[in-house]
């Protein structure tokens, strides 16, 4: 069974035929080749494949891409414009909130999720705010100097 | 690979007929819990019946005989809800336990009801706000309070063309508050060792007038404990009170032991857990 799907990712309508048991974060890494959203543990665990799905971040591995019909994507792709880092890229650039980079895509799309709904987090909401996202690297503290970096320049946008 | 049907129906009827016409089709919310249990191989759906889309099983209403929420709501969207945590906060820090903010965003407390594990955390918080569940089926509509809902883990007393549409809540009365407490091994993101649910009413006095206790992974489905709850009713809820109340949740609790906790641990935490969540009721109920 094939199903058409309609999703904006990043801005653009996209058409697709899909398999109903396609998952979203294949069809952003395979279809449409934006590899920034990563695949660590596909059940739901590690935050990794982290999108927003109508502003509101979701793991793409414990969703079907057909159940994204009429929604709209934003993938780590999407967030800088105009060549501009968005301000939580720029926090992770300057705090060093990253070392191997699997985790920071995910780590990404749920801070700006996070910085939408609280413009000032407190340390402690923000390590609660990231519980769904793993980091085997950084220890987790630059992180949150990074989030509270991105709070400091206004965070969302 | 057999192929899949995925169907995304617009209204109860349709979903129903659906359900009935296949019966290795499974019913799909925020599927958390489903497409985890399907990628493993311990579910094989011959079709995803998605209910998101149906417009009766999403969203939040609230007037003056309570609340009914649309059982594929997401857990995100009650958090968010600027009444609900002042009327039910112990219902809402249950349903803000479900996972990370990105599980809140898709799962249900439709879906954590359905996928009936005894340690599933607004279960009992839901048991004891006295919540009922309005259950959608070719024949029409039935209601079942929220603890004779789950049978056994994974199994409910849904039949294969049944629905869970909604669960209602009475608006609490004056002075009545709830709470929710659960323990886990770590800090964030992971599954009751044990948990318990209180509703507590008091009188102008402060003597509690009406109180209900609920458990949850101590036991093949949570439970309602009858006897925690009357053991409150007409006291003060001084101390010797609150530790009979804590020995009927333990009393109640039937455990496993496993790698979260023996049977003898998580019998004895409940009680303790029982006795917080009242605490906590209580002390919400006298600023009300
Ligand atoms: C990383 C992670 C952490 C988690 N942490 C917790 C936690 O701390 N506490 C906790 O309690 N749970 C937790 N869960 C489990 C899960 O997120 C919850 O149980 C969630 O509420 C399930 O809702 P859903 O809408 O995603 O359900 P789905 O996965 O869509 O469905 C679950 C089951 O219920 C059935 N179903 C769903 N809706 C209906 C309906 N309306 N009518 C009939 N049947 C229905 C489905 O067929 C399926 O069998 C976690 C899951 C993950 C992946
Ligand atoms: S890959 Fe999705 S949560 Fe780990
Ligand atoms: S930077 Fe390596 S996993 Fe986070």
């Amino acid at each position: 069974m094939s199903i058409p799907v309609r999703i904006t990712i990043n801005g653009t309508l996209r058409q697709f035929d899909l398999d109903p048991r396609m998952l979203l974060v294949h069809l952003l890494r395979d279809a449409c080749t934006l590899t920034g959203t990563h695949v660590g543990c596909e059940t739901g665990i590690c935050g990794a494949c982290t999108v927003l799905l109508d502003g509101s971040a979701v793991k793409s591995c414990t969703m079907f891409a057909v159940q994204a019909d009429g929604a709209e994507v934003t993938t780590i792709e999407g967030l800088a414009k105009n060549g501009d880092l968005h301000p939580v890229q720029q926090g992770f650039w300057e705090r060093h909130g990253l070392q191997c980079g699997y985790c920071t895509p995910g780590m990404i799309m749920t801070s700006v999720q996070l910085l939408s709904r609280n413009a000032k987090p407190s340390r402690e909401e923000i390590a609660h705010g990231l519980a769904g996202n793993l980091c085997r690297c950084t220890g987790y503290s630059h992180i949150i100097d990074a989030v509270q970096y991105a709070a400091g320049m206004g965070g969302a946008r | 690979m057999l192929s899949i049907r995925y169907e995304a129906p617009r209204s109860i009827a349709e979903a129903i007929h659906l359900l009935a016409s296949d019966p290795g089709a499974h019913v799909l919310a925020g599927g958390t819990d489903l497409l985890v249990q399907f990628r493993a191989g311990a579910k094989q759906p011959s079709a995803f019946i998605d209910v998101k889309r149906i417009p009766d099983l999403v969203g939040i209403s609230l007037d003056t005989n309570g609340l009914r929420l649309g059982a594929a709501t997401p857990a995100a969207a009650i958090c968010e809800h600027a009444e609900l945590g002042r009327l039910w906060p112990g219902l809402v820090e249950a349903v803000h336990l479900i996972g990370s903010a990105q599980i809140q965003g898709r799962g249900s407390v439709g879906g954590n009801l359905c996928n009936a594990s005894p340690a599933a955390d607004t279960t009992s918080a839901l048991i004891a706000d006295r919540a009922e569940c309005v259950i959608a089926g070719p024949g029409g509509e039935r209601v079942v309070p929220a603890e004779r809902f789950c049978t056994g883990p994974g199994t409910t007393i849904l039949r294969r063309d049944e629905l869970l549409v909604a669960v209602v809540l009475p608006r609490p009365p004056a002075r009545t508050a709830d709470a929710y407490f659960r323990l886990i091994p770590r800090s964030e993101m992971d599954i009751a060792v044990a948990g318990a649910g209180a509703s507590v009413t008091l009188d102008a006095s402060g003597t509690c007038t009406a109180a209900r206790v609920a458990v949850g992974a101590v036991a093949p489905t949570a439970l309602l404990v009858d006897a925690a709850g009357q053991a409150l009713i007409g006291t003060r809820l001084d101390e010797a009170t609150l530790s009979l109340a804590a020995a009927a949740a333990s009393a109640a609790a039937r455990p496993i032991s496993d790698k979260r906790g023996t049977a003898a641990y998580r019998r004895h935490v409940v009680g303790v857990l029982a006795k917080r969540a009242i605490v906590s009721a209580a002390a919400r109920a006298r600023e009300r």
